[in-house]
């Protein structure tokens, strides 16, 4: 298997991680850790094996130069509750699907990054483990919990 | 949906003025149209590297250069502006004469000596395979020379489609003959 060149990768997953940032930043910070993200994954992709998975590469990292930024902002050091009211643009944009990630922007940390890597950037369970840490177990009871309470969320509303 | 189109052309021209900045662009790319089809357009921080006719398929082109090069290969036109204006000048009968860095590394040995010479070929004159093989020492290489004009990784720029057979007919060209044809037209026409 022969490595494509870097072009390929912003063209193909360009939006993936564009949804991610924004999931946990908001619609401003996102730009930035987008294009962090893809500076630091042009420096590193002579390195990265031909086998690898790309999009879950660079969903990695992204998560991690979120992270970056929102320590950089003295903001709660780890997850923050509430995802900045902006994030309207997420999941199929165009879609009046805004309510509903505004809903999982209040979940728990855990359940709302799950469903976020789960639905916006289509990983495996198994994949959600490795970067969130924990089992594909507890990734996918994360998950099913996530779910559980946007569904009373809705209901209430 | 367009939001978004228009978001990630935005971060992509930041992310080539960034990358560019780092150094991070191994091979820098674009492609224009010309009348002889849309070629692609590669340079490394050392000069232009390749030129690619669209029959040699500009995806499987980058691919080669991925591995040939370096992966790190950006979409990033403003390395290409100077290659684009003088190709433009080219085509529309102001330039005689390409000055512009190249990078001929990826040719190597007798390919490379016969590509460096054969801007010594002027504007709208013509050389045969055996006479080529005489400019540069080795009269008797004239297949290698053929190889060498058909591997040449800069066509246009370095003017290979001015090689023919001795008895007038064109040869082979890697862009076609259509555009070999056309190349030769236009710098008999000026």
């Amino acid at each position: 298997m022969v490595k494509q060149p870097f072009e390929v990768a912003v063209e193909q997953h360009g939006v993936t991680v564009l949804r991610v940032c924004r999931a946990l930043l908001g619609v401003q910070d996102a730009d930035d850790a987008w294009s962090e993200t893809f500076l630091a994954a042009m420096r590193a992709y002579p390195e990265l094996p031909e086998t690898a998975n790309v999009e879950a590469w660079l969903v990695t990292i992204a998560r991690r130069k979120a992270l970056d930024l929102l320590r950089a902002a003295k903001r709660v050091p780890l997850p923050v509750q509430d995802l900045p009211e902006a994030s309207t643009a997420l999941g199929v944009p165009g879609a009046d699907d805004a309510d509903l990630w505004k809903l999982v922007g209040r979940l728990p940390a855990k359940q709302r990054q799950t469903i976020t890597f789960r639905y916006l950037a289509g990983m495996s369970y198994a994949e959600i483990a490795t970067i969130l840490g924990g089992t594909a177990g507890a990734a996918r009871r994360a998950s099913a919990d996530g779910l559980e309470n946007l569904r009373k969320e809705l209901a209430h509303e | 949906m367009s939001d978004d189109v228009e978001k990630l052309k935005m971060l992509h021209r930041r992310l080539e003025i960034e990358a560019e900045a780092q150094g991070l662009v191994d091979v820098a790319y674009t492609t224009v149209d010309s009348p002889v089809g849309e070629l692609l357009l590669a340079a490394t921080p050392k000069g232009l590297v390749r030129i690619a006719y669209t029959v040699e398929d500009h995806d499987r082109v980058l691919e080669s250069l991925a591995e040939k090069l370096s992966p790190r290969i950006l979409r990033s036109p403003k390395r290409l502006d100077l290659a684009r204006r003088e190709l433009d000048e080219y085509f529309g009968n102001r330039r005689k004469r390409f000055d512009l860095p190249l990078d001929l590394s990826l040719s190597r040995g007798f390919r490379q000596l016969v590509q460096q010479h054969l801007p010594d070929i002027a504007y709208g004159q013509t050389r045969s395979y055996r006479e080529m093989a005489e400019m540069v020492g080795s009269p008797r290489a004239v297949r290698a020379v053929g190889t060498a004009c058909a591997t040449n990784p800069l066509p246009v720029v370095v003017p290979c489609h001015r090689v023919l057979r001795a008895d007038g007919s064109l040869g082979g060209y890697i862009g076609g003959l259509a555009a070999k044809t056309a190349l030769l037209e236009l710098e008999s026409a000026a």
